[in-house]
């Protein structure tokens, strides 16, 4: 009985964790092998980003946060600890499986918008649905409706260079939106923008957080982190800090305390 | 995926149609150039084959060689086909160079003195007039039957039948006229004036002959009665060399051997303009890669696995060389109709060769295309997202 018992508490315990924590790392640990020498990029990081949260990494250049998203992201594999995304452990995983996960469950949003040129709007947020083997009139649904809700839903026959900076990060949101993904991974979203499509950029960041999708931006930008309710800060490779932001700060709240 | 990778290929071919035209240009030459010589080579060999068939079924030629002492006389014809049973019929053939004098024209042209037969067993046909009988021979008729090539130089715009003609001196009438039967590999039968045997002794002063030509009683027979000729001339004239003896078939293989060594020989050489083509594909598609390694980071991230890439990368090859290909056997065939035509052969368009040639350019693509398609498949998609 009592082993029984335990079994399904651990059972339910999982199934909180899956339900409760879109992100968690344990012990995250990555070591770069640069010759001889062993480089610690992560050296032991811990937290979990449970669903809807939108979180800011924050930290200087050398702080490990570009390590941090690609492991985020199933870019890479750390060299310890673990690593579970919707409670699964993609530790493990051969780079197939890395590949078909990221196609599921994550989203990219890169700071250079990474837009095919010589494909359409519609065609670019489609990219993540042909890997994902849906029929074309499926993927033709799906971005359709990814590109309406980042308001793009009339240049969807444009090329990325018939589009402005703003537009382009803008369909750049509705690919990594198109596949419905557990977490949306920003690199930098706002780097090569102006400040007023930058701030358009980080309101539909916003819009879609209301919305209840898991946001994670990486940026040095404290202006980015302001419309976060959580940032981390890493420093040589550890957590230093990991909190909200004082709600008078926020740019997020106030607005959504105004409107 | 393999429709996607088609249509993504297709897309990006066209965003770089100058480039694409100019990679495909070497398979274009390459299978252009395979499919007109193989074409070409083949009309070459089937229009000297029906030259040789045409100059008489089952002809065996036998030419004594006089450096090993056998001299052949117009009477050897008839002994000849005594002691080869296989032999239905032959004919000496006395030849030598002579000046034809009509009017106030003179010609240059080979007198070729022989008997009835030779007429069937040469294949030939007249176009007027008779040819030469029996009695020709006995009383050393001074009567001629001349080729078009003769009709032609001796008397253009007149009907030569009556009129004639002065030998070395010796004066011929014309009886007979030769239908055309076009050259053989460089001998032109036309260019003849036959006569009887007798009388060409006379015209060429000498009775050695220069051949005999015989017909086998079947085409089954021929190489028994090539053994057999070879036998009765090497024991006449005990010599183990003492006469060529060629049967048409032998012509025939020997011929074909040369033509179609020398067809493959072209195609071989073509075929190197081919790989050549390959190996620019695989140069432009490793350049393809390395200025496409964002997007290949990019679709990697988005969940591309190391397959879909390869796939991608690999049917872009294979859609350059095989349209490459397609342009080639288009041009390549048209070259060979148009130089088939030109020269007077059949249509020499060779529908495998063609067929060939695509399913080769496609192979191209795809084994010039494998290497960039795999280094593509193997970039680390952080490495090439840092790029650029």
């Amino acid at each position: 009985m009592a082993v029984a018992a335990a079994a399904v508490a651990a059972a339910a315990d999982r199934v909180a964790t899956k339900m409760a924590d879109v992100i968690r790392v344990e012990q995250l640990q990555r070591v770069y092998h640069l010759g001889a020498v062993d480089v610690p990029a992560l050296r032991g990081i811990d937290f979990a980003i449970p669903q809807g949260q939108m979180v800011a990494i924050m930290g200087p250049s050398g702080s490990g946060k570009s390590t941090l998203l690609n492991l985020l992201g199933c870019l890479d594999r750390p060299s310890g600890g673990k690593y579970l995304l919707a409670g699964e452990d993609v530790g493990l995983k051969t780079d197939d499986e890395l590949a078909e996960v990221r196609n599921a469950r994550i989203g990219f949003v890169f700071q250079n918008y990474n837009l095919l040129p010589q494909l359409t709007a519609l065609e670019n947020v489609e990219l993540p649905l042909v890997y994902r083997g849906l029929s074309a009139s499926n993927r033709r649904r799906k971005a359709e409706a990814a590109l309406a809700s980042v308001g793009l839903g009339d240049r969807k026959h444009h090329r990325p260079l018939e589009l402005s900076g703003g537009q382009q990060q803008r369909v750049g949101v509705a690919r990594a939106l198109a596949g419905e993904p557990d977490v949306i991974l920003a690199d930098e979203p706002t780097g090569n923008l102006d400040s007023t499509s930058g701030q358009e950029v980080l309101r539909l960041f916003l819009d879609l957080h209301r919305a209840g999708s898991t946001i994670v931006i990486v940026t040095h930008d404290d202006e980015v982190a302001l419309y976060t309710e959580r940032t981390i800060h890493l420093r040589d490779g550890i957590v230093v800090s990991d909190g909200p932001i004082p709600s008078e700060q926020r740019r997020g709240l106030d607005e959504r305390g105004a409107s | 995926m393999l429709r996607e990778s088609l249509r993504m290929a297709w897309r990006s071919l066209v965003a770089g149609k100058l480039r694409a035209f100019l990679t495909m240009l070497g398979i274009i030459i390459g299978v252009g150039a395979v499919i007109a010589l193989i074409s070409i080579g083949q009309a070459a060999t089937s229009s000297v084959t029906s030259q040789v068939q045409a100059l008489g079924s089952n002809l065996i030629t036998v030419t004594p060689i006089r450096s090993s002492g056998a001299v052949l006389y117009p009477q050897d014809a008839q002994w000849l086909k005594q002691v080869v049973p296989q032999i239905s019929q032959d004919a000496p053939l006395l030849t030598g160079s002579v000046t034809a004098l009509y009017g106030s024209k003179t010609y240059t042209t080979t007198v070729m003195g022989t008997t009835p037969p030779s007429l069937k067993i040469q294949g030939r046909t007249l176009a007027e007039g008779r040819y030469l009988v029996p009695s020709d021979i006995t009383f050393r008729r001074r009567v001629a039957v001349i080729g078009q090539t003769v009709v032609q130089n001796l008397f253009p715009g007149q009907n030569p039948l009556g009129q004639t003609i002065e030998a070395n001196g010796t004066p011929l009438v014309v009886v007979g006229v030769l239908k055309a039967s076009g050259g053989a590999f460089g001998a032109n039968q036309d260019d003849v004036i036959l006569t009887p045997v007798t009388t060409a002794e006379e015209i060429v002063n000498t009775t050695q002959i220069s051949a005999i030509i015989a017909e086998a009683r079947s085409s089954s027979v021929a190489p028994l009665a090539v053994a057999q000729i070879e036998a009765v001339m090497n024991h006449r004239f005990q010599n183990q060399n003492a006469a060529n003896v060629l049967s048409q078939d032998q012509i025939l293989s020997t011929l074909s051997t040369i033509t179609s060594t020398l067809t493959l020989m072209l195609g071989g050489i073509a075929g190197i303009s081919l790989l050549v083509g390959g190996i620019g594909i695989m140069n432009i598609m490793l350049v393809t890669v390395t200025e496409r390694t964002r997007e290949i980071g990019l679709r990697k991230a988005i969940g591309a696995k190391r397959s879909a890439i390869l796939l991608q990368f690999l049917v872009e090859s294979s859609i350059l060389s095989l349209i490459g290909g397609a342009i080639g056997a288009l041009l390549g065939s048209g070259g060979a109709s148009i130089l088939s035509h030109a020269l007077g052969w059949q249509s020499g368009v060779n529908g495998p060769a063609v067929i060939l040639a695509l399913v080769f350019s496609l192979a191209v693509g795809m084994v010039f295309g494998i290497w960039p398609a795999m280094r593509a498949s193997r970039l680390d998609p952080i490495e090439a997202l840092r790029q650029g």
